[in-house]
Formats: C-alpha cells, sequence, structure tokens
C-alpha cells in the first residue's frame, strides 16, 4: 500500500546546509535549520553531541498501553533489564514531579523530562497530561517531550500544543498493513479490541494522521523504527522515506531486542535482531539527506542521567524522600551549568569552521583518498573525551574513519545481559562480552585498560590504545586512523579476525 | 454478573481507565473489579471494556470463572511454543 504523501514541500528541512557544518562535522544536525538547531542543541535524545553533556530522565506514570506489539511483554520488570517498556515502580503524577525536580537538583545537566511508558503515554492522558502541568509550572526551565505509538496521537496533539512539548516521537514500524499484521497482534480501538490486518491499517492511518498534524503545528517530530529482520527491515527504507517527506526531523532507526528470556512473541518465536552491520547498512541506505539518529540507546522508561548511563536506583521514592532539595538554587545551578555546556558547544563548532575553512593541508598530513575506512570504538563517560577505563564500560561508541573524515556510526552494549538473578540464564564474563561487542573494529581507545584485556583483544585483532586519554574523541581516533595509514594497515581489505565474527 | 481480576494482572491501569461503571479500583496486589457496580459493560458497549484492553492472558475471568482472554489469544504465542520456551530457560 502507498500512502498519500501530503505536505511535499513543507519538508524542505534538510534542503540547504550551512556552511562550515557540513562535511567536516558529525553531528547530524549539520543539515538541519537553524531554528531547529536551536531547538534540540541541549537535547540529549535528538542531538548526538549534545548526548555527550546533556541528561535526560523518564518518569514512569504511563502504564496503560492500548495495543500489543510482539516485541513487548507486558509483565515485565526486572530490575536488571535495560530496554524500552521496563520500570521497576509505576509513578503517581505528584510522586514523578517530586522525583524530577530532585533528579535535576542532583544532575545539574538534566534538560529533558522525557514520558514514554512504560505504556503508551497518550493512553495515559490524565496522568502524562497532569504531570507535564505542574512540571512546566515548577520546572519551567526543563523541556518537555513524549513518546508514543500514535494511536491516540491525533486526538492528543491540541492538548500537547497547549503543554509547550515542543519533541514528539513516534513508533512508526510500518506503514503496510500486511506489514503491520506480522507486528501487531491487536490494538484497543473505538471500544473494542481489533486484531490484525484491521488493527494495523487503523495504527498506521492514526500515526500518519498524527505525523501531519504535529508537523502542521512547527511541533518537532522523531521517529523512532524498530528493524525486524525478515518483517520490515526493507520496508523501513519506505518508511523513512515517507516521514521524511512529512516532515519528521529525525528518523531512528533501532534494533529489535529479543530474547526468550523476555516473554515476547518475538523472543519466544525465535525471531531474530539485526547484527550490528546489518542495522548500520540499513540506517546508511535510509539516510540520504535525511537525518538519521544512531546514539539512541533504547532506554528504559524509567531511565535517569546521561544517555548510556542509569542512575535511577539512586532515586527511588525512599531515596527522594530522605532528600533535602533547595529548588530555586538548583534551577539557578542548572541555568549556570548549561550555559557552560553551550558555549563550550559553540567554541567546538567554531573551531570546526575553523578547521573547515582551512583548504590547504600540509601534503604530508593528507591522505590518501584511496584508503579504507576503519571501525574504531570508544569507552567514553561523557563530555566528547576518551575518558573511561575499558573495564567499567557498559558500551562503546562506534566511529568510522576515513579519509573523509570522522563520523559516529552507533554505539554497542556490552553484553550485560540481566547481572544477577538465578532465571535470567548462563552469562559469559563480561571481558568476553566486552569483546564480542566490539565485532568488526580494528582499535578500541580508552583511558586505561588492563594487561588480560590487552592481550584477548589483540588475539581478536583489535588493537587496544591507552595513548589517547581525556583528548576529544573525534581528534583521537582521526589520530589513530593516521597512525594506521602511516603504519600501512589501510592500503588492503580488513583483516578477517576483524570484519569476521571475532 | 460481574467479571473479576485475578492474580496475574499486572497493575498497569488500563481497565481502570476504560470501565463505563466505575467498578475497578487500586487495591494490593492488584487491582479489583467491585461486584456490585460492574454491569459487564452490558447496555454500555457490546464487548466488556476491561477484557478488551487487558494485555494479560487469563487475568480477567467472566461469571462463571472461565478467563474470556484465553492463553495464545492476545500474544498469538501458541500455548506449546510458550511452554517449550520455558522448559528451555529452566533447563540452562
Amino acid at each position: 500500500m502507498e500512502l498519500t504523501v501530503l505536505g511535499q514541500d513543507s519538508g524542505a528541512a534538510a534542503s540547504s546546509c550551512a556552511s562550515g557544518s557540513c562535511g567536516s562535522s558529525n553531528d547530524q544536525m549539520g543539515h538541519l535549520p537553524e531554528e531547529i538547531r536551536n531547538k534540540v542543541k541541549n537535547h540529549p535524545c535528538y542531538s548526538e553531541e549534545a548526548h555527550h553533556y546533556f541528561a535526560r530522565m523518564h518518569v514512569a506514570v504511563a502504564p496503560a498501553c492500548n495495543i500489543q506489539c510482539h516485541y513487548c511483554n507486558r509483565k515485565y520488570d526486572c530490575a536488571n533489564e535495560s530496554r524500552p517498556g521496563v520500570v521497576s515502580e509505576v509513578l503517581t503524577p505528584d510522586q514523578a514531579v517530586k522525583k524530577t525536580k530532585a533528579v535535576a537538583a542532583a544532575i545539574p545537566q538534566m534538560s529533558v523530562l522525557g514520558i514514554a511508558g512504560p505504556g503508551d503515554p497518550l493512553a495515559n492522558p490524565q496522568r502524562t497530561f497532569e504531570t507535564f502541568r505542574m512540571l512546566s509550572e515548577q520546572a519551567p526551565d526543563i523541556k518537555l517531550c513524549v513518546s508514543t505509538n500514535g494511536l491516540a496521537l491525533p486526538d492528543c496533539v491540541d492538548e500537547l500544543a497547549k503543554h509547550n512539548i515542543d519533541h514528539v516521537t513516534i513508533t512508526i514500524n510500518c506503514v503496510d498493513p500486511d506489514v503491520g499484521a506480522r507486528i501487531y497482534p491487536w490494538i484497543y480501538w473505538n471500544n473494542k479490541r481489533v486484531f490484525g490486518r484491521k488493527a494495523a491499517k487503523i495504527l498506521i492511518e492514526q500515526q500518519q494522521k498524527g505525523l501531519e498534524m504535529l508537523v502542521a503545528r512547527g511541533i518537532l517530530v522523531k521517529v523512532n523504527s524498530v528493524m525486524i529482520p525478515g518483517v520490515n527491515d526493507e520496508h523501513l527504507k519506505e518508511v523513512s522515506r515517507i516521514v521524511k517527506e512529512k516532515g519528521a526531523f529525525l528518523h531512528n532507526v533501532m534494533p529489535l531486542i529479543s530474547e526468550a528470556e523476555h516473554g515476547t512473541f518475538y523472543g519466544i518465536m525465535g525471531q531474530r535482531g539485526p547484527e550490528p552491520e546489518e542495522l548500520q547498512d540499513l540506517q546508511d541506505a535510509c539516510a540520504g539527506d535525511m537525518n538519521m539518529m544512531r546514539h539512541c540507546r533504547q532506554c528504559r522508561a524509567d531511565a535517569v542521567g546521561l544517555l548510556g548511563e542509569d542512575r535511577g536506583e539512586e532515586f527511588t521514592l525512599d531515596k527522594i524522600d530522605a532528600m533535602d532539595v533547595d529548588y530555586e538554587a538548583a534551577m539557578q545551578v542548572r541555568a549556570a551549568v548549561h550555559e557552560g555546556i553551550l558555549e563550550e558547544l559553540a567554541e567546538k563548532e567554531a573551531k570546526r569552521a575553523r578547521l573547515a575553512a582551512v583548504t590547504v593541508p600540509q601534503s604530508e598530513d593528507q591522505l590518501a583518498p584511496t584508503l579504507r575506512p576503519a571501525m574504531i570504538a570508544v569507552a567514553t563517560s561523557g563530555g566528547g573525551l576518551i575518558n573511561q577505563h575499558f573495564g567499567h564500560a557498559t558500551e562503546f561508541l562506534i566511529y568510522e574513519a576515513s579519509p573523509r573524515g570522522v563520523r559516529f556510526i552507533g554505539h554497542r552494549k556490552v553484553d550485560q545481559y540481566c547481572i544477577g538473578g538465578d532465571t535470567c540464564g548462563e552469562k559469559d564474563s563480561a571481558l568476553a562480552g566486552s569483546i564480542r561487542s566490539l565485532k568488526g573494529c580494528e582499535a578500541v581507545l580508552c583511558s586505561k585498560i588492563g594487561y588480560e584485556p590487552w592481550s584477548l583483544l589483540e588475539s581478536a585483532g583489535i588493537v587496544p590504545n591507552g595513548e589517547h586519554a581525556m583528548e576529544p574523541i573525534e581528534e583521537a581516533v582521526m589520530a589513530v586512523y593516521r597512525e594506521m595509514a602511516s603504519a600501512g594497515k589501510l592500503v588492503d581489505a580488513a583483516p578477517l579476525a576483524a570484519s569476521l565474527s571475532a | 454478573m460481574a467479571l473479576t481480576i485475578v492474580d496475574s494482572c499486572v497493575n498497569c491501569w488500563a481497565c481502570y481507565d476504560v470501565c463505563p461503571s466505575e467498578a475497578i479500583y487500586q487495591s494490593s496486589p492488584h487491582f479489583k473489579i467491585n461486584a456490585r457496580k460492574c454491569t459487564e459493560c452490558d447496555g454500555d458497549f457490546a464487548d466488556p471494556q476491561c477484557a478488551s484492553i487487558c494485555p494479560i492472558e487469563e487475568a480477567i475471568l467472566d461469571s462463571s470463572g472461565m478467563p474470556i482472554n484465553p492463553i495464545g489469544s492476545l500474544t498469538g504465542i501458541p500455548p506449546e511454543k510458550m511452554a517449550e520456551a520455558m522448559r528451555e530457560i529452566q533447563a540452562r
């Protein structure tokens, strides 16, 4: 089924390219108009650069859902699992406001409060909007955003606009009901449970209508899609094209998470998730001149902190009750911290512009354009620096370096699946998990690394490197790429050990 | 004539919001239905609303004690496939 594309010319967002921010920068915001860049420059979920500096939190006030997705199991609340739809405790709007203010006082980098479940926020309109209403009064400096499956979206657009929500994420996995019928078993619609293709058709129509309505209001829309190999992987290219034409400003293709332990339809039925290479290929294919998001961490519906970290356990209800918070003072500290970060980002941007303006590099610095690209992993705990010990990394950021520069292509979680709990199955050592997660990478940069992982990495064909500790990530990655070039490593194809499964 | 919520309920609030009779209340360890208020949606809707949105199979019983959404009816997972997966996980 081909959907009619409305507002073809309203999606001109990506047509022009501000000089100095294109090509030399790996900031995915480079192609966006100034107005949108300003809106997202402190939003960790929308700006790759911002996610190194700004923190976010989700409050779990929305437990009810109006659809079933085959990748979701509504029974799951394991404290050790980290993925969407999972929480430790559901909050009332009052509790959520209290928690938000306490977190924003303890973590002054916090810029964004999102409601993302564990059900669908717009299937819980009272709890969701009550939370937004109180927060916009009591913490007006915090940006509010919401993530939805889209079924109830058209009915909620007015209310969203009223609460000054300028970012909405819609999960759109398909625009074809036949594909949808393999993803969504049922929806609750007009007081009935509707199954199969008919359900998917209604959901798709509501999602597209909601997207158009939000764009018409000038509310920024990001589209999330779950890549399900054999179900919607090829189809997502069409989804990407359509949502972009309708004015979504960012598309985030995420890998299916599916383990039998999760008890989801896909987990039980053995539907596999994509390999990192498959995900990356699809993201590249969807890219065109669309902004693709590659730094999503698929966080829990009660996540707290920088993307990739979760400090939720520091802020349970009983711990918050014991805190003594001066909200006014906290807001002032936040303002100063945010200003400092934005100044730092502006300096980096200015530096990039200066570098891009340098047109005659010294000949010995010039990399032969025929050199092949290489994937390099980085361990960081934020701030855009290489500042994490290899053994402490719960994830690695993956960069692709080539003669054209450095680009961020994604992150790999270290497979620490469900530590603790004896029902969760056999576990590999964390070290084996780290090395497995670096498949395809030729080097890993970290602040320090122990002897044992060093030799294991080397034998897996991945060069450990602690020489760039505390350096900015992109510069260090480029420096290592240049070293590889000088050593003649980039003339032939990537070594087998790195390109095949390690 | 009333429906019942049993202990497989996950407390997701979905039924609470859609009940036309305000018969559902929060309780511990799970939501419950006030049998005096429940009409099974007779006269309001063709299907009982709580059982039309509940995501958990077998969590809501009809007045004869039978699950309105039997195993496999909502997730689409065949019961034997679920049993097989559970055996496999537990054997690890």
